[in-house]
C-alpha cells in the first residue's frame, strides 16, 4: 500500500472489499472498496460515525453477515487463508481460534443462561480439546490475566451478576482464551463509564502488546483512538478516506472530513464560541452521492468532486488520503 | 407571542422573584427505590440521597456522574415525573406542590425536558409537527395557533417546517429527531429545560451542531439549562457551573473553571484524570482509580466513594461528609473529609488550608 518493503506478509490483508445488503426495496452500499492491512502486534483503529461501515467491515471479516441478503466482493486473506471461500468447518476453526471479537455490549454478547466460566470452558474445549478441569484452570488463569478480583468466585457468576466493567473483562478473557492472532474490538469501551473505560483500554493495550496480537479497534471516539492506536483508518460512507500513523493523523489531518471531525470534537473548546461543526448529516447508504461521498458536506469541494470518486494518494510515508484537493496539492493528476 | 426574544438586559415578563432569586432551589431531595435482593431481603436503591443545589436564572448547570449515580432520577424528580420521598423544590421563589406555592402543572409548564433517546421520546404514529403542536394544544392554545407555534419552532431549530413537519419520526435522522424534541420542549415557552444526556446518542459531527443550537436557543429564549451528561468535555464546554454526583450524593459543586482547574474531591480528580489527552505521546499508563462504582443498592456507609478512594481513613467510613455552603453562586464546595479541617482526617489540615 505504501510501497515500503515489508519483511513479512501482513497478518491480515483486505483488498477492495465491498459489502451490499440487498432487499426488495433497495440496496444498501455499506462498504465500498475497503483495502487495509494489519501486521502482527499492530493496533489499527477504524474511526468513523454510525453508518460509516466500520462494524460491517469487521463482521464481513468474521463472515457474520446473513448470507442470503449480503453480497460480499473482494478478497480477505488472514494468515494466508482466504476467508471468503472458507466452508463452515473452516469458519468454526477460525472464529475464536485464529480471530476473536469483542463487542460493545457484553450483556448481549454473553449467554445469559450460562455462567461466564462455563462459556469460557466451552470455547477452550471447542478449540483445544482437553478435560473440563483443564479448561477451567485455563479460564481461571485468564480471569487473573484480565485482573478480575476474586476470579474463582466470578467464574461461577452469571453475566447479569457482574458489573459492566467486569462483564467486559470477562468477554475479553473469553476472546483471548485460545490465543487468537487477530483481535477484533467493536467499540468495546463505549458503553462503559469514564473511569472504567480507561481501565479497560489500558488492560487491552497491555494484553495486546504481551500477546503480540494484531488488533482492529473500531471506535467513533478520537480520544479512545489516541490512547490505543498505532495507525488510524478514517471511514466515511463505506470508504477509508484517510489512513496513517496515529500521531500524524491527529497532528496533521489531510482529509476535510477528518479535519472537520477534529474541529467538532468538544475538547478544550473555547467556551462561549460556537464549535466548528460539520454541516449536514452522513449520506443515505441506499443512495450514495456521485463522486466523493463527503462532497455534500465539504466546504472546500471542487467541481470535479461531483463526478470522480477520489483515488488514494500518498502525501507522506505511510499516509494515504482519498481527496481530490489533497491530490491536487500534491500535484498528482486527479 | 411565543417567539419573542429577550435581549440580555431586559427583564423577562415571566420573572416573579427578581434577578437575584434563583430559578430553582432544591433542598434535601431524596428518593429511595424499594427492591428485593437475590436472597429475598428487602433493600433500597439510594438513587438520590439528600441532594441540595440551586439553579440560577440564565445559567447552565452541568450535572456529571457515571451510570447509576442518580442523575436521571434527579431529572425526573425535578419534573415530578416520580414522587420524591423527601425534599422541597422552590421555583422562582414559590414552593412546588404546596398550598401556598405553585402546582405541579404550573411547574411543568415552565420546566421542560429533552431525553437521550430521540426516537422513543416521539410518538411514532404522529407527524413531528403534531408532536410539537401537542404541548401548546394541551396548554389551551387553539388548533391554528398551536400549528403556527409548531411551524415557528421547527424553523427555530433549523428544520424546514414544510419539508420536515409532515414527516414521521422514523423518516428523520438522529440529529433531526433531537431537534424536533428540542422544538417540542420549547413550544410552550418554558423557562428552564432539563437536558438528560440529550446529545450523548448523536454522532460527534452532529453533536457539535446540536450543542451550537442549544447555546443559540438559550440566548434567544432566555432559557436556563440543567445539562446532564457523562461526557466531561461537553459539560466543560456548555456549563457555567458543575455539579458532580456519585452514588446518589453531590460530591462537588462549583463554577466550571474551578471544577476543571482545581478539582477538590478525589472522585472529581479521577473523573478528570480518566480523560484522554488526545495526544498519543502522552498516553495514560495507570488508571486514576480502579474498579467499578459499587451498586447503589445498600451503598457504602459514610463517604460513598471510600471503597475506591486512595486516601480513605476510618473517619470516611463512620461519618458522611457534608457539602457545605451550596447556596452561593460563586462557592466551590465539596463533600470530602480531607477538605474539612475539623473532620479528623489526617490530611484534612494539609489539604483544607491549601
Amino acid at each position: 500500500m505504501d510501497g515500503s518493503i515489508m519483511p513479512t506478509r501482513p497478518l491480515l490483508e483486505i483488498e477492495d472489499l465491498t459489502v451490499r445488503f440487498v432487499t426488495r426495496e433497495a440496496t444498501v452500499h455499506a462498504v465500498n472498496g475497503v483495502s487495509l492491512q494489519v501486521k502482527a502486534g499492530e493496533v489499527l483503529c477504524i474511526l468513523g460515525e454510525s453508518g460509516s461501515g466500520k462494524s460491517v467491515t469487521l463482521r464481513a471479516l468474521m463472515r457474520l453477515l446473513p448470507a442470503g441478503r449480503t453480497r460480499i466482493d473482494g478478497r480477505i486473506s488472514l494468515d494466508g487463508r482466504d476467508v471468503l471461500s472458507m466452508d463452515r468447518k473452516g469458519l468454526q476453526a477460525m472464529r475464536g481460534g485464529l480471530v476473536s471479537m469483542i463487542f460493545q455490549e457484553p450483556m448481549t454478547a454473553l449467554d445469559p443462561v450460562y455462567t461466564v466460566g462455563e462459556q469460557i470452558v466451552e470455547t477452550v474445549r471447542q478449540h483445544r480439546g482437553g478435560s473440563k478441569a483443564e479448561a477451567r484452570a485455563r479460564a481461571l488463569e485468564l480471569f487473573e490475566l484480565v485482573k478480575i478480583p476474586s476470579p474463582e468466585r466470578r467464574l461461577d457468576a452469571y453475566p447479569h451478576e457482574l458489573s459492566g466493567g467486569l462483564r467486559q473483562r470477562a468477554m475479553i478473557a473469553m476472546a483471548l482464551s485460545c490465543g487468537p492472532r487477530l483481535l477484533l474490538a467493536d467499540e468495546p469501551t463505549t458503553a462503559l463509564d469514564a473511569t472504567v473505560q480507561i481501565q479497560v483500554l489500558i488492560l487491552l493495550r497491555r494484553l495486546q502488546t504481551e500477546m503480540g496480537m494484531g488488533t482492529i479497534f473500531v471506535t467513533h471516539d478520537l480520544g479512545v483512538a489516541s490512547e490505543i492506536a498505532d495507525r488510524i483508518a478514517v471511514m466515511y460512507a463505506g470508504r477509508i478516506v484517510e489512513e496513517g500513523p496515529v500521531a500524524d493523523i491527529l497532528a496533521n489531518p489531510k482529509h476535510p472530513y477528518t479535519q472537520g471531525l477534529m474541529a467538532s470534537t468538544v475538547h478544550g473548546q473555547d467556551r462561549g464560541t460556537d464549535i466548528a461543526a460539520i454541516p449536514g448529516s452522513p449520506p443515505d447508504l441506499r443512495r450514495l452521492p456521485s463522486g466523493c461521498s463527503f462532497r455534500p458536506r465539504c466546504s472546500v469541494s471542487l467541481a470535479a468532486c461531483r463526478d470522480t470518486v477520489p483515488q488514494p494518494v500518498f502525501p507522506a510515508a505511510n499516509r494515504m488520503v482519498r481527496c481530490l484537493r489533497a491530490a491536487a496539492e500534491l500535484g498528482e493528476v486527479a | 407571542m411565543q417567539t419573542q426574544t429577550f435581549p440580555d438586559d431586559d427583564l423577562d415578563p415571566r420573572d416573579r422573584g427578581g434577578q437575584a432569586q434563583p430559578l430553582l432551589i432544591v433542598e434535601g431531595l431524596r428518593k429511595f427505590f424499594r427492591v428485593k435482593t437475590q436472597d429475598g431481603k428487602a433493600a433500597a436503591v439510594k438513587a438520590v440521597d439528600d441532594i441540595s443545589f440551586t439553579v440560577f436564572k440564565g445559567e447552565t448547570l452541568g450535572v456529571v456522574g457515571e451510570s447509576g449515580c442518580g442523575k436521571s432520577t434527579l431529572a425526573r424528580l425535578l419534573m415530578h415525573l416520580i414522587q420524591p420521598d423527601n425534599g422541597t423544590l422552590i421555583f422562582d421563589g414559590e414552593a412546588v406542590d404546596s398550598p401556598d406555592g405553585i402546582t405541579i402543572d404550573t411547574l411543568r409548564r415552565q420546566v421542560q425536558m429533552v431525553f437521550q433517546d430521540s426516537y422513543s421520546s416521539l410518538n411514532p404514529r404522529m407527524p413531528v409537527r403534531d408532536s410539537v403542536a401537542f404541548g401548546p394544544l394541551v396548554h389551551g392554545k387553539k388548533q391554528a395557533e398551536a400549528r403556527a407555534v409548531a411551524k415557528d419552532m421547527l424553523m427555530k431549530v433549523g428544520l424546514n417546517p414544510e419539508l420536515f413537519g409532515p414527516r414521521y419520526p422514523h423518516e428523520l435522522s438522529g440529529g433531526q429527531k433531537q431537534r424536533v424534541n428540542i422544538a417540542r420542549a420549547l413550544a410552550i415557552s418554558p423557562r428552564m429545560v432539563i437536558l438528560d444526556e440529550a446529545v450523548s446518542a448523536l454522532d460527534k459531527s452532529v453533536e457539535a451542531q446540536v450543542l451550537n443550537l442549544l447555546r443559540q436557543l438559550k440566548r434567544s429564549f432566555n432559557l436556563t439549562y440543567l445539562f446532564i451528561s457523562h461526557d466531561l468535555n461537553v459539560v466543560q464546554y456548555i456549563s457555567d457551573r458543575v455539579l458532580v454526583m456519585y452514588l446518589g450524593r453531590v460530591v462537588e459543586l462549583g463554577p466550571v473553571e474551578e471544577i476543571f482547574s482545581r478539582p477538590k474531591h478525589p472522585y472529581t480528580r479521577a473523573l478528570l484524570g480518566s480523560r484522554s489527552s488526545m495526544d498519543p505521546a502522552r498516553r495514560l499508563e495507570e488508571p486514576p482509580i480502579t474498579g467499578d462504582p459499587p451498586s447503589p443498592i445498600d451503598p457504602p456507609s459514610g463517604c460513598r466513594f471510600r471503597t475506591r478512594c486512595r486516601y480513605v481513613e476510618t473517619v470516611c467510613e463512620a461519618v458522611m461528609p457534608e457539602l457545605g455552603a451550596w447556596r452561593d453562586r460563586e462557592s466551590h464546595v465539596t463533600a470530602c473529609h480531607m477538605q474539612d479541617p475539623g473532620s479528623g482526617h489526617s490530611l484534612a489540615d494539609v489539604v483544607g488550608r491549601a
